[in-house]
């Protein structure tokens, strides 16, 4: 791209092609022969992982598309089917949502790369600017996708962030209806974000080429921050970089990987597997994470509009960075105060990140006024007034003397790095569900057959959980997503099709209309689901003191807890996903006849010590003896708590175990690749170091 | 070509320094004889790749001979395969491997999915309402099947023609089931471009496709029109002399 090519193919079918449309000249001019410095670190290779991430998004969004329906009353279910029923659906759901979070994450290193090393600085402008109109571009197709599932997240997101637009005088209420295409969220809100989402990566993916060109014209910055004056400067893009983006990127695909098939609920929220209730307001309304810092700097400020003037300005300000800084020394490398404020920086985004997954109350308040200050005078105070003040040391001569000067052991800063941004991360991210803190016991852990990267179902104990759900628990509460030929899908309690068939006709299923037009019961039969225990909601309601049971398809998804600093942290290398069972069995066991001294339960409650607020509508379900087992096992109410647990997790996780061992063989695969890569990317570098 | 120029001063000019994957890759198909057309087959696993490399690269010979450099060298050397080329073409044939595994999951998405299939089940039809001489469309896969009870006049029509003189040899009897020579199964589906053909319209007493003008006979035979073969016969049985299951 930076220029006409001296590329000449001899093959007289390419010689005539390129005679009219020089297209492999361009690629061998832009991605072969174009020169990359020679003293490029790792942090450089984010520049592809993000392509590759682009790339893989559409992907799957595409794919996504072909069996989601933006329909307010379908939209959650299709998801659902997704997920259950379409093949691989799983695998290409998580691959979306947790690439969502892959996304942001290798763009903020990418952004930071570019500000510890000066990548905005003269000639690189417009290159920097166009980035930040990405990172704009990507945040909205973020927050639209996440939208889309229609859960309580998605709503209530969607609801407090067009919200933001009624902070503007005089049009603001105007701007919220055009926003929303009606008088609340709603159907028509649902699908003009799901036609905006399938839009704006096309839109992204042009302004990438701009971007992508600008670098071509200005060539890329590297780690010393001069400029390559001499062929002894750089090593040419094929296959210098590309094996060395081939490796970040394959190192990246393994964490990656980690998300997708070991925890890929660790990023979301459990609030998002309750389908989107325009009555209720989750208690904790928490943007994903990495929206955090942006939200915290929202809700420090005491007033509308200057809040949201903030939160944009926090952003935008990025876009004068190139003129707020005016230090002829690009890399802060070479830069010893600004290098020490860059980190300073770094820790303050990280904590913004955090408060703003916290409760906006007491020292939380005051500490996101602190940092949001912080943030604010980096930009516009401290790196105006560095560029006046400090004298930066002697910068090398030539890359290449800079490449010469170094030994090794050079990666060692790097790796630290790594290490801290991991744990950075992983704070943010825990915060999150740190946020979900209420006040009470947390339910205790227990052992569970499925938990860690081998886990399989107990085929018993599914089995023993359907007998209690069918016995018990379906008096009130529905199954919504599960059909009876679930029960004899792998992975699942392990029965044959002829059992699931006869499990289903032992039920009566409405169907209809016949002939005469009348609705008439047959006998189930395989493809039919689960029947609910009442009509409709106000039926559930009417029969239940007021409070609807809920769908028990997901509940052990849609719940969960806190789990605490640090324990979060270990959850992540654990593959701790367990929150749902232990509270749905701790739920079932945590009834007692009295509550403790000092607090009083409403008439028609009762007292569960792991229920948020203690009070339930639902009475004890379960008592010895209930329900009685064929295989021995004990009955008792501990035995069907932790059976009716395991059956809930496999029904709101059918694939869980082709997730864990599909897992595997990537794993290994990956890891024998990525070093396999990393042997390559070493010849291949052999004679350039 | 640039590829294979030793960067000024900082590369040992020895044989093979200035090697690259894609001058292994492109040796590979060198080895032994010229025919660059031999890429594809000695690629196996990463022939998508090669060929690709070959593509571009397949230029290079004559400038690199020019310059006594790249090419020429690593292709001399192509008898003794060393460490670093079977590292390379490793690499090479995993990243190819596990291209095409990452391809399936994206592929296998587009079939039908688990609901669609459970739908797909068998259905029972339940023929006393129909009278002889009427039919009845019913869904069956998303398709539509029509059940005919044929009147005699129908039949002995269907089994008076010579089979050899049909544009596809078919006999009544084998398009109906023993003892139930009178209903007639087919899938209502025009063999020609999928259109959905009219009963009892055409001039065979069968079925009339109203996009191209395909005739089929009393026994859904293609006799007249574009539509290369007969109406096709479901899977289905007698459960009991009224009642057939489909699928």
């Amino acid at each position: 791209m930076s220029g006409p090519s001296d590329f000449q193919p001899t093959n007289p079918v390419l010689k005539w092609i390129e005679r009219r449309l020089p297209i492999l000249g361009l690629v061998h001019s832009s991605f072969v022969a174009y020169p990359t410095p020679r003293n490029l670190n790792y942090w450089w290779t984010f520049g592809a992982i993000l392509s590759i991430m682009l790339a893989l998004q559409i992907v799957t969004g595409v794919i996504l598309a072909m069996h989601y329906t933006p329909e307010a009353t379908m939209a959650f279910k299709s998801v659902e089917s997704i997920v259950r029923d379409v093949n691989y659906g799983w695998l290409l759901r998580n691959m979306h949502a947790s690439g969502a979070s892959m996304f942001f994450l290798a763009v903020y290193i990418h952004m930071f790369r570019g500000l510890y090393y000066g990548s905005y600085k003269e000639p690189r402008e417009i290159l920097w600017i166009l980035g930040v109109i990405i990172y704009l571009l990507m945040m909205a197709t973020g927050f639209m996708g996440y939208v889309l599932p229609w859960g309580q997240m998605s709503f209530w997101g969607a609801t407090v962030i067009t919200n933001l637009f009624s902070a503007i005088p005089y049009f603001g209420e105007s701007i919220v209806t055009l926003l929303w295409g009606g008088y609340s969220i709603g159907n028509p809100t649902l699908n003009r974000f799901f036609s905006l989402h399938y839009l704006l990566p096309f839109v992204i993916a042009g302004v990438v080429l701009l971007h992508v060109w600008a670098l071509h014209v200005a060539g890329q910055n590297n780690p010393a921050g001069v400029e390559p004056k001499t062929e002894k400067d750089t090593v040419p893009f094929t296959p210098y970089a590309t094996i060395k983006d081939a490796f970040g990127v394959s190192c990246f695909m393994l964490f990656f990987a980690w998300f997708i098939f070991y925890m890929p609920n660790y990023l979301g929220d459990a609030d998002n597997y309750i389908p989107a209730n325009p009555g209720v307001t989750p208690a904790h309304i928490v943007p994903e994470w990495y929206y955090l810092p942006f939200y915290a700097i929202l809700r420090s400020i005491p007033n509308k509009l200057a809040g949201v003037t903030a939160m944009f300005s926090a952003i935008l300000v990025l876009v004068f960075l190139p003129w707020l800084d005016t230090a002829k020394t690009r890399s802060s490398r070479y830069r010893p105060l600004a290098k020490q404020f860059f980190w300073i920086f770094v820790v303050v985004c990280v904590l913004l990140g955090y408060l703003g997954a916290q409760p906006p109350e007491g020292i939380y308040v005051i500490a996101g006024r602190v940092l949001t200050f912080c943030y604010f005078a980096y930009f516009l105070i401290l790196l105006p007034l560095l560029s006046r003040v400090e004298t930066p040391r002697p910068l090398p001569n030539s890359i290449a003397d800079d490449v010469l000067a170094k030994t090794g052991g050079k990666s060692a800063p790097m790796v630290s790095t790594v290490i801290m941004l991991a744990v950075a991360g992983t704070l943010v991210a825990g915060s999150v569900q740190n946020a979900r803190a209420e006040e009470q016991e947390a339910p205790p852990s227990q052992k569970w057959s499925f938990s860690g990267p081998l886990g399989k179902f107990d085929r018993g104990s599914l089995q023993r959980g359907l007998k209690v759900y069918k016995e018990v628990c379906s008096a009130c509460h529905s199954l919504d997503y599960i059909a009876f030929r679930n029960l004899a899908d792998p992975g699942g309690p392990g029965y044959s099709e002829a059992q699931a068939a006869a499990f289903a006709s032992d039920y009566k299923i409405k169907d209809g209309p016949n002939d005469q037009g009348e609705m008439f019961d047959r006998p189930g039969r395989s493809a039919d689901y689960f029947p609910a225990a009442f009509p409709n909601e106000q039926a559930a309601r009417a029969a239940n003191g007021g409070a609807l049971p809920p769908d028990l398809s997901l509940i052990a998804k849609a719940r969960s807890y806190e789990r605490g600093f640090p324990r979060f942290v270990f959850d992540f290398f654990t593959q701790f996903q367990e929150q749902g069972p232990n509270y749905v069995s701790a739920i079932l066991l945590g009834f007692e006849e009295k509550p403790p001294a000092g607090v009083t339960i409403p008439e028609g409650s009762y007292y569960n010590k792991y229920f948020p607020g203690h009070s339930m509508k639902m009475p004890k379900p379960l008592s010895d003896g209930q329900v009685t087992f064929d295989d021995g096992s004990p009955a008792t109410v501990a035995q069907y708590a932790h059976d009716v647990a395991t059956f809930l997790m496999w029904t709101a996780e059918p694939h869980m175990e082709a997730r864990k061992r599909l897992g595997l063989q990537v794993f290994v695969f990956l890891i024998l690749f990525t070093g396999l890569m990393y042997f390559t990317k070493k010849k291949v570098w052999a004679d350039a170091h | 070509m640039h590829l294979c120029e030793p960067i000024a001063g900082l590369r040992s000019p020895g044989k093979g320094a200035n090697r690259t994957i894609l001058d292994c890759l492109f040796r590979t198909v060198l080895a032994g004889r010229s025919d660059l057309s031999a890429a594809a087959g000695i690629a196996g696993a990463g022939s998508l790749s090669r060929v690709t490399f070959h593509g571009v690269t397949g230029a290079v010979p004559p400038a690199a001979d020019e310059k006594g450099l790249g090419i020429v060298t690593t292709a001399s050397s192509a008898d003794h395969p060393t460490r670093r080329d079977f590292l390379f073409v490793a690499t090479g044939a995993a990243a190819a491997v596990g291209g095409v595994a990452t391809l399936w999951p994206f592929i296998s998405q587009m079939n039908p999915d688990a609901s669609t299939i459970a739908a797909g089940a068998p259905i029972e039809v339940d023929l006393t309402p129909i009278a002889q001489g009427q039919d009845i469309k019913v869904f069956w896969r998303g398709k539509p099947i029509y059940i005919m009870n044929r009147t005699k006049k129908q039949v002995d029509e269907a089994r008076a023609v010579p089979v050899a003189s049909l544009p596809d040899p078919a006999t009544d009897q084998s398009r109906v089931k023993e003892g139930h020579d009178q209903w007639l199964v087919v899938i209502g589906i025009c063999t020609h471009l999928g259109c959905i053909p009219i009963a009892h319209e055409g001039n065979y007493d069968g079925f009339f496709c109203p996009c191209h003008g395909s005739q089929y006979d009393s026994s859904g035979r293609i006799r007249q029109g574009p539509a290369p073969a007969n109406l096709a016969v479901p899977p289905y049985q007698f459960v009991s002399d009224s009642k057939i299951q489909i699928g």
